[in-house]
């Protein structure tokens, strides 16, 4: 087996996977950032009247 | 429900995935002309086609949102596209690796390789254009015809080796040729991986429109918490 042959295909596999990973990432940090919103704004319309008031 | 469906569909996918990779490695022959190089080809076109059948399912959620006015229809249009990028982008850069070796360039302007790089350039625009775009109703509109628009490019992409001379390899799978273009051994495990590749974009989908539905219902409360106050 040619090694530079195998050489790019374990880089072919890798970028593959790493594009794959990448965007996990991003989805799980974005699903944290939305989770942290979603409480901050329950908090808010659960007590408008308190946040009318310090505007 | 959801988060069960999602796990349930990931670990499907990496157990097909650990099968098929011992599949390729260990059971399946070097190609006789290309070598190793050629097991690129199990991520490279299964990407491909996760990523054109995604962009189709987008359309006809475009579709069904400018004829329902559903907001539901363009966040589900919106995450189908996100995920398809991410594979046809695997697509384009696992390519390019494989014709390092096999065509000793990185790229060249034929007509499937440009026509594809247009695909994922027209759809990473839809997505700018959504962040851009602050008044939900423009947005979603504008987004459908794009969408619409783009799926164009993706019948193109998809024709281009029929209808034009290019230096991309012509079509090779069974249901394009007729069959007898592939070894038989090498087509079962390249639809195996296309499914494991597919459940894999399913289970990130579903992950997507989740968030879509927490955004969308953080900007209900907003509304409400304004109206309120």
């Amino acid at each position: 087996m040619d090694a530079r042959n195998f050489t790019f295909m374990f880089y072919g596999f890798l970028a593959a996977w790493l594009i794959v990973m990448l965007y996990v990432i991003v989805l799980a940090r974005r699903g944290a950032r939305l989770k942290k919103e979603l409480d901050a704004v329950k908090k808010i319309a659960s007590h408008p009247e308190q946040h009318a008031d310090r505007r | 429900m959801r988060e069960k469906i999602a796990i349930g569909t990931a670990a499907a996918a990496a157990a097909l995935l650990a099968n098929n990779l011992y599949q390729m490695f260990m059971v399946l022959p070097d190609e006789a002309l290309q070598g190793a190089i050629y097991r690129i080809l199990f991520f490279h076109a299964p990407a491909a086609l996760v990523g054109m059948i995604g962009y189709f399912v987008a359309l006809t959620f475009s579709i069904l949102y400018l004829s329902s006015k559903n907001f539901l229809h363009d966040s589900l249009a919106a995450s189908v596209v996100e995920v398809s990028l991410v594979f046809s982008v695997v697509n384009l850069v696992t390519g390019s690796i494989w014709a390092r070796v096999i065509w000793g360039i990185w790229w060249t302007w034929d007509a499937r390789l440009t026509s594809a790089l247009v695909c994922v350039l027209i759809f990473f625009g839809y997505l700018v254009m959504r962040r851009a775009i602050e008044e939900p109703t423009q947005r979603a509109r504008l987004s459908s015809a794009l969408c619409i628009f783009g799926c164009v490019d993706v019948v193109i992409v998809y024709k281009s080796i029929d209808w034009f001379r290019t230096q991309h390899p012509g079509p090779v799978l069974d249901f394009r040729t007729g069959g007898g273009k592939m070894d038989p051994a090498m087509a079962h495990i390249f639809w195996l991986n296309f499914l494991a590749i597919l459940l894999v974009a399913v289970a990130l989908v579903l992950v997507r429109t989740r968030q879509e539905s927490t955004a969308r219902e953080i900007d209900s409360l907003r509304r409400l918490a304004h109206t309120a106050a």
